[in-house]
C-alpha cells in the first residue's frame, strides 16, 4: 500500500506510561505517526484513549518520551493542533465563530473589533474546512459537526506537526460525519499533517485511516485497517457485536 | 440645563466617578461572565468583609490592602481546593463565601461594634474624593490596558482551556492576573458601591448584553453602553429620591436586563 509519508518526518511517542492514583491507566504505550498519516485510536470505555491525549497535550503527568524527527533531525519543539471531544460555552455566548478564528489568528482584541483585513483572513481559514459561511454566527448556533470544523480550523492554524483529534465525530449527523472524513483526509494530504483520532466509530473511521491503533490500557493491536479487522484481538476488546467486522470496505489510496 | 443636583460638588464628584467606575465594571463583567466567574466575583467581594476586619485587627487606618490581600489569598484558597477536593466549584464557593462572611462578621462585630462598619456594606459614592477619582481613571486605564493583551486569551479559555493551552495562551498567568486585577477593582470600589452590590455591577451589565449581542464587539459595546447609562440615570434619580446611589444604579442596570430579555424572548 502506497503511503503518503515523506519518510523523513515522524513523531514517536516512545514507552509512554501513567499513573493516576494508584491506578496504572497507560502502560508502555509505543506509536509512531508519520507525517500526512492518519492513525485511528479505538478501545472500549475506560481504555485509556482520551487519558493518552490528555498525557501527550501535557495535561497529565507521564512517564516515557515524546520526540519528533524533521527529515531526520530531532526536534523538541512540536506544535500541537486539538480538537476537543466537546466545548463548554453557554448557549447564549456572545462569541462568534469570527471572533474566535480573529483571536486564533491575530493579537488584536476583538473586544475591540475584527477589522477587514483580519476577517478576510479568518474566511480564507474557515473555507478550507467548508465553514466560511458560519463567519458571522454565533458559537451557540452552530451544529455539533459546525463546531467541530471551526475548531478543526482553528486547530490547523498554524499548521501543526501533529493534530489530536478526540471523538470529534460524537454529535455529528450522517451528512456532517462524511464532510468531516472527507475534510480531514483533504487536510492530511494537502498539509502532511500527523494525526491522531480517538473515536468509537470503528465502522466510520476505517476507510480513512492509514492505521489503526486498539487500546485498552496498553497497545492490544496495531497494522493496517484491513489488518487490524481481522484479528481476533479486536472482538475480544471491543465486544461481540462487531463479529462482521471484516466486512467493511477499505478504499485502497 | 443639567438640573439642580450638578450645582453640587459631592453630585460632581460621583458624576465623574460613575462615569469612570460603571465602564471599568462593565469591561470586567464581560470577561466575568464569559468564564463563567460571576459566583467566584461574588465571593471575592463579599471575601473584602473578612479583609476590612483583617485591617482593623492589624491596626490599618485604610483597609485597602488588607481586603486586596485577602480576596487574593481566598482565591488562591478556592483554585486549591477545586483541585484538592473532588466537589464541584459551586460547592467550593458556597464554603468560602460563607466561612468568609462569618468570620468578617465574628471579628468586626466583638464588641458590639459591628454598626460602624455598615457603611461598607452599603458604600456612598457621594463621599467620593478627589484623589479615589484619580486612582479609579488610573484602574481603568490599567484594566483596558489589560484587556487589550489578555482579552484573546480569556476569550479562548471560555471556549475551551485545552484549547488554549495548545494555542500556548498563558492559562495560568491569565486566570491569577484577572483574578489580581478582580479583587484590586472590588476592594477599591467596596466604599463606594458597598459589598452588597458589588457584584450586580459586573454581573448585570454584561447579563444584559449578551441578550442582544451577536459577537464580542456588540459585547463589549452593549455593556458599557447598558453601564454607563444605569450609573447616569441611577445617581441622578437617587439624588431626587433620596436613596442609595449604588443601589439605584443597580435596579437601572436590572431595568436594562429586564426590558432587553422580554423583548428578546425568542432566541
Amino acid at each position: 500500500m502506497e503511503t503518503n509519508s515523506c519518510k523523513h518526518c515522524c513523531i514517536k511517542v516512545e514507552g509512554l506510561s501513567v499513573t493516576l492514583g494508584r491506578r496504572a491507566v497507560l502502560d508502555n504505550i509505543n506509536i509512531h505517526v508519520n507525517c500526512a498519516e492518519l492513525i485511528a485510536i479505538v478501545g472500549p470505555n475506560g481504555a485509556g484513549k482520551t487519558t493518552l491525549l490528555r498525557a501527550i497535550l501535557g495535561e497529565v503527568p507521564y512517564r516515557g518520551a515524546m520526540r519528533m524527527q524533521i527529515e531526520g533531525r530531532a526536534r523538541k519543539d512540536i506544535r500541537i493542533g486539538y480538537v476537543p471531544q466537546k466545548c463548554v460555552f453557554d448557549i447564549d455566548s456572545p462569541v462568534s465563530v469570527l471572533d474566535l478564528v480573529a483571536a486564533g489568528v491575530s493579537k488584536q482584541p476583538v473586544w475591540l473589533g475584527v477589522n477587514g483585513r483580519i476577517q478576510k483572513k479568518a474566511e480564507i481559514i474557515l473555507d478550507k474546512v467548508e465553514a466560511g459561511y458560519l463567519l458571522k454566527r454565533r458559537l451557540g448556533e452552530l451544529s455539533g459537526g459546525e463546531l467541530q470544523r471551526v475548531l478543526l480550523a482553528i486547530a490547523m492554524w498554524p499548521v501543526p506537526n501533529l493534530l489530536l483529534l478526540d471523538e470529534p465525530i460524537a454529535n455529528m449527523d450522517p451528512k456532517g460525519l462524511s464532510l468531516f472524513y472527507e475534510i480531514v483526509t483533504r487536510l492530511k494530504k494537502s498539509h502532511d499533517v500527523a494525526i491522531l483520532m480517538v473515536t468509537h466509530d470503528l465502522v466510520g473511521v476505517a476507510p480513512h485511516a492509514d492505521r489503526l491503533l486498539l487500546l485498552n490500557r496498553s497497545v492490544i493491536a496495531e497494522g493496517k485497517p484491513e489488518e487490524v479487522l481481522k484479528d481476533k484481538a479486536l472482538i475480544r476488546t471491543l465486544g461481540p457485536h462487531l463479529w462482521n467486522i471484516s466486512k467493511i470496505p477499505i478504499n485502497e489510496g | 440645563m443639567l438640573g439642580e443636583w450638578f450645582n453640587y460638588d459631592f453630585m460632581r464628584n460621583a458624576f465623574l466617578a460613575v462615569c469612570l467606575a460603571t465602564p471599568l465594571f462593565a469591561l470586567l463583567g464581560i470577561m466575568v461572565i464569559n468564564n463563567r466567574m460571576a459566583f467566584f466575583a461574588d465571593v471575592l467581594g463579599h471575601s473584602s468583609l473578612t479583609g476590612i476586619a483583617l485591617g482593623v485587627l492589624i491596626g490599618l487606618g485604610d483597609p485597602f490592602w488588607a481586603m486586596v490581600a485577602f480576596a487574593v489569598l481566598v482565591a488562591c484558597a478556592i483554585n486549591f481546593f477545586k483541585g484538592a477536593t473532588h466537589a464541584t466549584s459551586d460547592t467550593v464557593l458556597g464554603v468560602f463565601l460563607s466561612v468568609s462572611v462569618a468570620l468578617g462578621i465574628m471579628v468586626l462585630s466583638r464588641g458590639g461594634g459591628f454598626s460602624k462598619f455598615t457603611s461598607y456594606l452599603i458604600g456612598d459614592i457621594l463621599t467620593v474624593t478627589r484623589t479615589q477619582i484619580i486612582t479609579l481613571g488610573l484602574i481603568l486605564c490599567v484594566s483596558v490596558a489589560y484587556l487589550m493583551t489578555a482579552g484573546n486569551g480569556l476569550m479562548f479559555l471560555s471556549v475551551n482551556p485545552s484549547v488554549a493551552r495548545v494555542r500556548r495562551v498563558p492559562v495560568a498567568y491569565l486566570e491569577t492576573t484577572f483574578t489580581i486585577l478582580l479583587a484590586l477593582v472590588v476592594a477599591f470600589s467596596i466604599r463606594l458601591v458597598g459589598i452588597l452590590i458589588i457584584n450586580a455591577l459586573l454581573v448585570l451589565p454584561a447579563a444584559a448584553a449578551r441578550i442582544v449581542s451577536r459577537n464580542f464587539f456588540m459585547y463589549a459595546v452593549m455593556a458599557v453602553v447598558i453601564s454607563l447609562t444605569s450609573g447616569i440615570a441611577g445617581l441622578i434619580l437617587s439624588y431626587y429620591w433620596g436613596t442609595s446611589a449604588g443601589a439605584t444604579i443597580v435596579l437601572c442596570t436590572a431595568l436594562w436586563y429586564g426590558v432587553l430579555a422580554l423583548t428578546n424572548r425568542k432566541r
